[in-house]
């Protein structure tokens, strides 16, 4: 789960970190209020989660009433790389000499936290970490003791950060880890830190991801989810308890377990289609689970065909034969045309429960997949 | 002959009187696995099916010998039994539980590397030696003995894969999945160097997946130091970037674009590899192997 700005920057606020004066605002009126409210010159910017606001016009720096209106007007209702931006955060610019990066993720291969710093503030970190990756200071992070103040102090110097303003932002960056660890983040990071003329650091980005499998012990952050949520059916799956992911294509794609999900969205691309969607209904799937996640894809208006693809382990094919029938029974025309396949476990006994007249069966993944695709090349 | 699991193996069971764990109990033992104790906190003195329930790992350990221990723990506690699997006599520890928090794993990968007990999973549906013992949730009935090693971060696709050989005869020494997390246990070039050291194991097939540079550091393994032939999978060709695909760990990062499908086909490519672009395919490669 990403928080948006205007979360993280609350989290951060709460920790103790310095984070620039600002109000959430809906409204080109809010907007104002708020930029009277903190002085000018403000910062505008668009609540969205994409990376390169900026550079797509979605932050604009004002100095006065006029500039706010016309800067909230554009930004307000505009679609920013396919989101619409409905809140901007009003917040006092920050007058700065210098843009630096900190940040704490996860280092897969070593299965340790990493924190890091670099002078190279205000553009893309991976740009930096591919192309000039000296310009980073790493520090691994032993997560039984956490970032040690030497750790923070040693990434600050071999970085290269003025010394007079290094204390702070060994601060800054002790600081991320332990939110980093008390909030169970995955990635946390302050892109950039900017440097004022009189040597403070001060946090004027504020990225945090959350790691979905420890919100049960993260009540705060958990209760921020629905609001992080994007688009309307992914909140839908959330809803159902699906694994989803919402893509541009018309074949809709369900099945159990997330490599083979995977494997069946790359086939529909190896015969020619496009997916629709990723869609795992999970292990030990029932009749409910099954009718809910037709009811999902049939409800993404880009879907002209779906493919059902099962290999049970858990997962027993009769359960789901009975579940698909069951959701289409309910339809007096079926929406769009449907090919299952059935695998493993029970899968005879599903295939034989199958009413042949609403689905079309198929052997194999690949036959299964190749027929989804033709559906929607109008071959019926 | 097959890797870390056969006819000795003998099986504790943590979280035995669960759900779960009581019919991936029964599964198993019908499978044939020798299930010896069980392992529930305040549960000690009570049966499961005729297997004898102790309080903690270390007792199950020494009083019934038990070697091998298979994890279903809800995620909150997982961990939890994790490191008391890792701080026990048995050898072996599969970790079946999907959910366990991530910094939670870091923890438990910490000391893993002090541990003389390897780790399978977590997030994984086990490992199986077919007809001697299966340590998971993986349908026995698909499986076949035989000569090629299978590994695999994700379950269903395993047994596609396993399908596609057990439809054409070819059989199984050993299969493992090792987990759709990001941080896991035995990972690929773990699995690969147990193969390899396997006189009965004349092929492998790998089946990778989109997320970290596990495949990129199998492929150099491969390269370096495998005679075994090995033939892969990349599932996630069509994944978008910055999009967790199901599992914890199936995420190609934006910006730079690491952990991409491409990157991984390429470096297997590189290594000598050939990637099936269907499961069907990859079956091909093996037969020819064979």
């Amino acid at each position: 789960m990403k928080l948006h700005e205007y979360q993280a920057k609350g989290v951060f606020a709460g920790a103790g970190l310095p984070v620039p004066e600002s109000r959430l605002a809906s409204t080109v009126d809010e907007a104002v209020a708020a930029a009277d409210e903190i002085g000018y010159p403000v910062a505008v910017k668009a609540q969205v989660q994409v990376g390169g606001r900026g550079k797509a016009g979605g932050i604009e720096l004002v100095e006065n009433e006029t500039e706010t209106r016309e800067a909230a007007a554009a930004i307000l209702g505009m679609d920013l790389k396919g989101l619409h931006v409905d809140r901007v955060l009003v917040e006092s610019a920050v007058d700065f000499v210098d843009e630096l990066y900190a940040g704490v993720t996860m280092d897969r291969a070593k299965g340790e936290p990493v924190a890091m710093v670099s002078t190279e503030g205000g553009v893309d970190i991976e740009e930096v970490a591919a192309e000039n990756p000296d310009a980073i200071a790493r520090e691994h992070v032993d997560p039984a003791s956490g970032l040690q103040p030497y750790q923070a102090r040693r990434a600050v110097f071999e970085a290269g950060v003025d010394r007079e303003v290094a204390t702070d932002v060994a601060r800054v960056l002790t600081t991320l880890y332990d939110l980093w660890a008390e909030r169970d983040a995955t990635e946390i990071e302050v892109n950039p830190v900017m440097v004022t003329a009189d040597d403070d650091a001060v946090c004027a980005d504020a990225v945090m991801n959350v790691d979905d499998d420890a919100l049960f012990r993260q009540s705060e952050l958990a209760a921020m989810e629905e609001e992080a949520a994007g688009d309307e059916l992914e909140a839908k799956a959330n809803e159902y308890g699906f694994d989803y992911v919402r893509l541009s294509g018309n074949v809709g794609i369900i099945g159990n377990g997330a490599g083979l999900v995977m494997t069946t969205l790359d086939l529909v691309d190896y015969f020619g289609g496009t997916p629709a969607n990723f869609l795992d209904i999970g292990g030990g799937a029932k009749a409910e689970r099954v009718t809910n996640a037709l009811d999902m894809v049939f409800s993404d208006e880009n879907v002209d065909s779906v493919v059902f693809n099962i290999f049970g382990g858990i997962t027993r094919g009769d359960e789901v034969a009975k579940g698909i029938n069951e959701a289409l029974a309910q339809f007096d025309e079926i929406p769009k045309p449907v090919v299952v396949r059935l695998a493993g476990t029970n899968a005879t006994e599903g295939m034989e429960i199958l009413n042949t007249d609403l689905v079309t069966v198929e052997e194999t993944l690949e036959s299964a997949v190749e027929r989804a695709v033709e559906y929607t090349e109008g071959n019926q | 002959m097959s890797i870390l699991v056969d006819d000795d193996t003998r099986v504790v069971v943590q979280g035995i009187t669960g759900g779960e764990g009581q019919f991936h109990t029964e599964q198993m033992m019908s499978y044939g696995t020798n299930v010896v104790a069980g392992a529930v906190p305040g549960r000690g003195g009570q049966e499961v099916d005729g297997v004898p329930v102790y309080d903690t790992v270390e007792q199950a350990a020494r009083e019934e010998d038990a070697n091998a221990s298979v994890i279903f723990v809800p995620p909150a506690f997982a961990a939890d039994a994790v490191l008391e699997a890792l701080d026990s006599p048995v050898e072996l520890a599969v970790a079946i539980t999907e959910g366990i928090p991530q910094q939670d794993m870091a923890k438990v990968y910490a000391q893993l590397e002090v541990s003389d007990t390897d780790l399978i999973g977590p997030n994984c549906p086990g490992i199986i030696t077919p007809g001697e013992a299966k340590l998971g949730i993986l349908p026995g009935n698909i499986f076949a003995g035989g000569d090629v090693g299978l590994v695999s971060r994700s379950g269903t696709l395993t047994y596609q894969v396993v399908d596609n050989l057990t439809q054409r005869g070819i059989g199984q020494t050993t299969a493992i999945g090792i987990g759709g997390d990001p941080i896991i246990g035995t990972d690929f070039v773990d699995a690969l160097a147990y193969f390899e050291d396997d006189p009965d194991t004349k092929a492998v097939a790998m089946c990778g997946e989109i997320g970290g540079q596990d495949e990129e550091e199998a492929a150099a393994f491969i390269g370096d130091h495998m005679d075994t032939p090995v033939a892969g999978f990349i599932a996630g060709r069509t994944a978008p970037p910055g999009k967790r695909m199901g599992h914890a760990g199936a995420i190609v990062s934006g910006g730079g674009g690491t952990g991409t499908a491409e990157s991984k086909i390429q470096a297997l490519d590189d290594a000598g590899v050939p990637v099936g672009d269907t499961p069907n395919e990859v079956a091909d490669h093996i037969e020819a192997f064979l």
